[in-house]
């Protein structure tokens, strides 16, 4: 098996007494979707904040591409991404020239073919020289997405990506994640509270409650394994036995 | 350092200006108005000749190189509160850019801004007043590279401050600059303040530019101790800022504020 992408041993996150990421170790493997699942307040965006370098773990160890967080942020960041509903773009650029400025914070070279690219891939053609403040949420959500492809991550990292989305925007962006990751082999690591976009998503799942990994698997392997027909009986028999 | 990443923001604040209409007047208006009230007030108290008149010459001076002090300050603070208020603060920091990165190109979007409410109130106060700024001469230059780091140094602790205490700090952003004010005698001489004042105006590298400035203007000797001051004052509070910034950011990212001001 190949070296694992990103590999988590022993996180930890305390603010003040409270422990919302509580000892937990996994791995992401190339090519793979991992999906993070757990209810409100369960830690996943802390997880995802501290494997973007922005959050400061209380204990554990972060390694991604073999590399240590603490010590190589600058080289890891350049080949990492992320996309999440809580984040936005400058409102006064139009969104070509948002996508321009991600292109050279990451010294991209030929920047205007990158862009030609993710743009017609998410199909935004029709919005691309609209101001972002006057984008709908969805034209929104699909710009912090081109944002986060544009740099060509080998991991992208996607916080509820589906949450401000209609139905069928939200299905368009799980079809267009799914190719994205065909077509350029990247892994994804990603969160979200909806049992049925897991299924649909995730080649594997790790189940977070209270800050601790609860179940760790394919979809499969773990319904088998308690005996459920589907993740959310899974997900409501592990929630009410804690 | 990566000059490319320092570009990049620098690119994103030019981008945002060249479509802001509110946000050039911003640079503009006060400033432009600050002149036109004392401009009237240098005419009237001109009507008083005689020993007043060197103090008067100097306002006009003396208010447009407060402003360089003032928006080299802006420069920094508004720049970091742009990123929050456009929820970008989380794009940058997760990317490859660093802290020192981010300040240097607030230090460069300031020298912008400088540079550009300068030559507007330059070329006002010489079209309205016939008030020349250049007979101060060549000392302008290190008084205006001093002002610009006064600014900066100003500027570095109010972002921190916003940084760590999230928007309801962002009042700081247009108030901070105006602690420093008093004791930074721009419109009088230093010793006019009480005697303890003095003594802290004299660590603030704004009041020993302010004297060289008069004495230039009075023609009282060369201010070369006083650039001296200032300049080694700016160096040790600059190193000093930039190292608490340095320090204020890890502080966030330990509580996790880095990703949540704003919200
Ligand atoms: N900066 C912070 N300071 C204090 N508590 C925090 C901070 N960030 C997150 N938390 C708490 O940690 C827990 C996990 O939050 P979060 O990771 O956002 O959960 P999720 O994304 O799974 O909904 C929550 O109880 C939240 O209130
Ligand atoms: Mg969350």
């Amino acid at each position: 098996m190949d070296a694992p992408i990103a590999e988590v041993r022993d996180l930890v996150k305390r603010f003040g007494d409270f422990t919302a990421v509580d000892g937990v170790s996994f791995e992401v493997r190339p090519g793979e979707i991992l999906g993070l699942l757990g209810p409100n307040g369960a830690g996943k965006t802390t997880i995802i904040q501290m494997l973007l370098g922005v959050v400061t773990p209380t204990a554990g160890v972060i390694q991604m591409f073999g590399l240590d967080l603490a010590r190589h942020r600058e080289r890891i960041l350049q080949q990492v991404n992320f996309s999440s509903t809580y984040i936005s773009m400058p409102y006064a650029l139009t969104v070509e020239e948002n996508l321009r400025v991600v292109g050279k914070l990451y010294g991209l070279t030929d920047i205007p073919r990158r862009i030609d690219e993710v743009v017609k891939k998410l199909e935004m053609e029709e919005f691309r020289n609209k101001l972002t403040r006057k984008l709908s949420s969805g034209q929104l959500t699909r710009l912090t997405l081109a944002k986060a492809i544009l740099t060509d991550p080998k991991l992208l990292f996607l916080d509820e990506p589906t949450a401000s989305l209609d139905p069928d925007m939200a299905h368009k962006t799980r079809s267009l994640l799914k190719e994205v990751r065909r077509s350029a082999g990247m892994s994804i690591f990603y969160t979200s509270h909806n049992m049925r976009e897991m299924e649909e998503m995730s080649d594997r799942i790790i189940f977070l409650q209270r800050g601790k990994i609860v179940a760790q698997g394919s979809v499969e392997a773990i319904t088998r394994r308690y005996g459920q027909r589907d993740l959310e009986e899974v997900f409501l028999k592990i929630a009410r036995e804690k | 350092m990566k000059l490319h990443r320092i570009a990049a923001l620098i690119t994103r604040h030019l981008y945002l200006y060249k479509r802001s209409l509110p946000r050039v007047m911003e640079i503009f208006y006060w400033p432009f108005l600050d002149l036109v009230i004392w401009g009237f007030i240098m005419i009237y108290l001109m009507k008083f000749k005689g020993e007043l008149s060197g103090a008067v010459t100097f306002f006009l001076g003396a208010l447009i190189l407060w402003d360089i002090l003032f928006r080299a300050q802006q420069g920094i603070t508004i720049s970091f509160l742009e990123e929050i208020w456009s929820r970008n603060l989380m794009n940058l920091f997760a990317s490859p850019l660093k802290p020192s990165e981010f300040l240097a190109a607030t230090m460069a979007i300031s020298i912008f801004k400088v540079a550009a409410v300068s030559i507007i109130l330059v070329v006002a106060a010489l079209t309205f007043f016939s008030y020349n700024v250049f007979i101060i001469g060549l000392w302008l230059l290190p008084f205006v590279l001093n002002l610009i780091v006064a600014g900066w140094v100003i500027g570095v602790m109010t972002t921190s401050l916003i940084m760590r205490f999230g928007q309801e700090a962002e009042v700081l952003a247009w108030g901070m600059v105006f602690l420093f004010q008093p004791i930074s005698c721009v419109f009088y001489p230093i010793e006019v303040l009480p005697q303890w004042l003095q003594t802290i105006a004299w660590y603030n590298p704004a009041a020993h530019i302010f004297e060289g400035m008069r004495m230039v203007l009075n023609e009282s000797g060369r201010p070369l101790l006083h650039l001296a001051w200032a300049t080694a004052l700016n160096v040790v509070y600059l190193t000093l800022m930039i190292g608490w910034f340095h320090y204020m950011f890890s502080v966030c990212k330990e509580r996790g504020l880095l990703v949540r001001i704003g919200e």
